[in-house]
């Protein structure tokens, strides 16, 4: 079924100046109010409409609330088994190289349950592309403690907040991934203001073109909020972020064109 | 290749990789396991050979989700391990059941629970056959006897898989993996170029998208699904059951046996012969399928129905909705890693025979 948008007629005097990214469906997503998942979804679509790649890409859907990506991106898309994003993508690469693949997984998904396919898929420097969601916390399955909860903080099986002496540390992807040679390109953002969104547009289109010119693994970690599972109010949420994940996830390149280091997003 | 057909001898191991490759096969995913480790040995050789592609996954559970997406272009794909490495297959083999892509598998079965050991088994009848992961699906199931067939049955499965669009599983034994018999081989042939409508790639030429999911969050839509399985499954039955069968058409004892230990049967049968009792052997090839009815046909006539397997008993379940009360069943069971041998069989044949078969 292809998705078009439904016809408007454009009234006399008036231009239209924005419309939906083609590489998105009509389908309205499925996400709480106020999380960052339909901001992600539609940078990584204008992206796509700006490199013309849609007509040769294949969206990996992951388990977790960004499970319908199939439904959102006009666009060929396998849904996969929890975690298994990467190992997926590097069967879809290595049968059809000239496709262009990219995972959406959450931090469960990718950090927890996923982290050898991503560290294995990184490794191999395979050419494709991830866009890894973390907000620190289980979503769809009810706000339990996620590999990337921080330190203290309160969810559903951390009720009295993250216990380091029983639970362990969070694991920080693109620090994890960025010691690896085959890692290409490697940059972590986060979209809660609109210069910070268009800085992330920038490293998705980073880690596409990475990904056209053949040049290896990518992957792009989005600093994001779950106000449901949060128990905040959006706006918290933003604020509860910038207080408590950027000082441990800090923003910035981590790796590029194969040279590991520090580089500071502005 | 020349196109006259010559024998070569091959390891089981090594038929089943040509096999797959004659058949089409241009991709293989795998992790080292013994007693299967000369397959991803020989595909490492010879993939590149021709056009395709080997590649070490870092775990069974990578392998299979490579198979997945591999196979989800529509190219010919396939992964092989033994018994502790295909239960790791299991969450991807259900996800590929749910999506409808089409694999081969190859089982090369050893000896457990946990790690057991190396020795040949069929312990994995129960996960292949009642397998395939979670949920509502099956796993078409074929198993071996021979190299040759070994051989035959991987080359075959890719076009029975995409038949279907389902996963195909070969059962073999770490035995058959291992030995050597001549091996009739085909030229190495091409997958068929017809266009998958299924398969992914992006929407070349601006066609409609198409999706590859299990998905299905509304309660109607799943329950279609579901049906849609099983009534692919009726088809499969309809379809694909295959069996050999051989021995007496009056028989007294009925053998039920698969893989090696048929092969150690039809020794022991020519021994009850000699010692004035009568036999037929039942020898299913497709396991799902299970070929229920030439075996409730043949224990209408045998009061005794003697299952040789390499498990404690897994097949006799199988083996027992078929026979019904019709027949007695009994089971010897192979087990610890080892063969039985056909005097052994012959001893049980002649045992259930004197022990006396179903209540008049």
């Amino acid at each position: 079924m292809p998705e078009t948008q439904p016809p408007v007629e454009i009234p006399e005097g008036m231009e239209v100046v924005a419309t939906r990214p083609r590489a998105l469906t009509d389908v309205p997503f499925t996400y709480c109010p106020g999380c960052t998942h339909g901001t992600i979804h539609r940078l990584i679509a204008e992206v796509i409409d700006e490199l013309g790649l849609d007509d040769r890409t294949v969206a990996i859907a992951p388990v977790g609330c960004a499970v319908w990506i199939y439904e959102f991106y006009a666009l060929d898309a396998i849904q996969v088994p929890h975690g298994r994003a990467p190992a997926v993508g590097t069967g879809i690469k290595r049968a059809s190289p000239d496709t262009m693949v990219f995972t959406y997984q959450g931090d469960g998904d990718l950090a927890g349950i996923g982290l050898a396919e991503v560290t294995h898929a990184a490794a191999r420097g395979e050419n494709l592309t991830c866009f890894f969601i973390n907000n620190a916390v289980y979503g769809m399955t009810q706000g339990q403690m996620a590999p990337t909860t921080l330190p203290g903080q309160k969810t559903t099986t951390s009720p009295r907040g993250r216990d380091i002496a029983r639970d362990g540390h969070p694991i920080r992807v693109c620090e994890l991934l960025s010691t690896l040679d085959g890692a290409t390109y490697v940059e972590r953002v986060m979209v809660t203001d609109p210069k910070a969104i268009r800085h992330a547009k920038r490293a998705i289109r980073r880690a596409f073109e990475v990904q056209m010119e053949g040049r290896g693994f990518s992957l792009v970690e989005f600093l994001s909020i779950c106000p449901t599972w949060w128990g905040k109010k959006p706006d918290e949420a933003v604020e509860w972020l910038r207080e408590n994940m950027m000082p441990y996830y800090p923003l910035g390149v981590f790796k590029s064109a194969g040279q590991a280091g520090g580089e500071q997003a502005a | 290749m020349s196109a006259e057909p010559k024998a070569i001898l091959m390891k089981g191991n090594e038929a089943a990789a040509e096999g797959a490759i004659a058949g089409g096969c241009r991709y293989f995913f795998g992790y080292p396991i013994t007693p299967q480790n000369e397959i991803p040995h020989y595909m490492a050789e010879h993939m590149p050979q021709v056009g395709g592609v080997y590649l070490q996954a870092e775990s069974e559970v990578a392998a299979i989700n490579m198979v997945f997406g591999a196979a989800s272009t529509g190219a010919r794909v396939m992964t092989s391990s033994s018994g502790p490495g295909i239960a790791l297959m299991q969450e991807g083999l259900s996800y590929m059941i749910g999506a409808r892509v089409p694999c081969l598998v190859v089982n090369v079965c050893r000896g457990g629970p946990g790690l057991g050991n190396i020795g040949t088994s069929q312990s994995d009848y129960w996960m292949a056959t009642r397998g395939g992961g979670h949920g509502d699906g099956r796993c078409i199931t074929f198993a071996p006897a021979t190299v040759q067939e070994q051989y035959d049955l991987c080359y075959e499965s890719f076009d029975v898989a995409e038949r279907y669009r389902h996963p195909v599983m070969i059962l073999s034994e770490a035995a058959l993996g291992q030995m050597m018999e001549p091996v009739f081989v085909r030229p190495r042939g091409e997958a068929p170029k017809d266009e998958k409508p299924w398969a992914l790639g992006g929407r070349r030429g601006g066609r409609n998208r198409r999706v590859i999911n299990s998905l299905y969050a509304q309660p109607d839509d799943l329950a279609r699904e579901n049906r849609v399985l099983a009534e692919l499954y009726e088809q499969v039955t309809r379809e694909q059951v295959r069996w050999s069968e051989k021995g007496d058409d009056d028989p007294e004892v009925l053998i039920v046996a698969f893989g090696i230990p048929a092969r150690c049967s039809e020794t022991a049968m020519e021994r009850a012969a000699a010692s004035g009792v009568r036999t037929r052997l039942v020898r299913p090839i497709s396991l799902f399928p299970f070929p229920h009815e030439p075996i409730r046909r043949w224990a209408k006539v045998a009061p005794h129905t003697l299952v040789v397997e390499g498990s404690i008993g897994q097949m006799v379940d199988d083996v027992r909705m078929a026979v019904g009360d019709q027949s007695k069943v009994s089971l010897l069971p192979v087990l610890g890693g080892l063969l039985t041998t056909p005097e052994e069989i012959a001893h049980e044949i002649q045992r259930v025979y004197e022990e006396g078969g179903r209540a008049p």
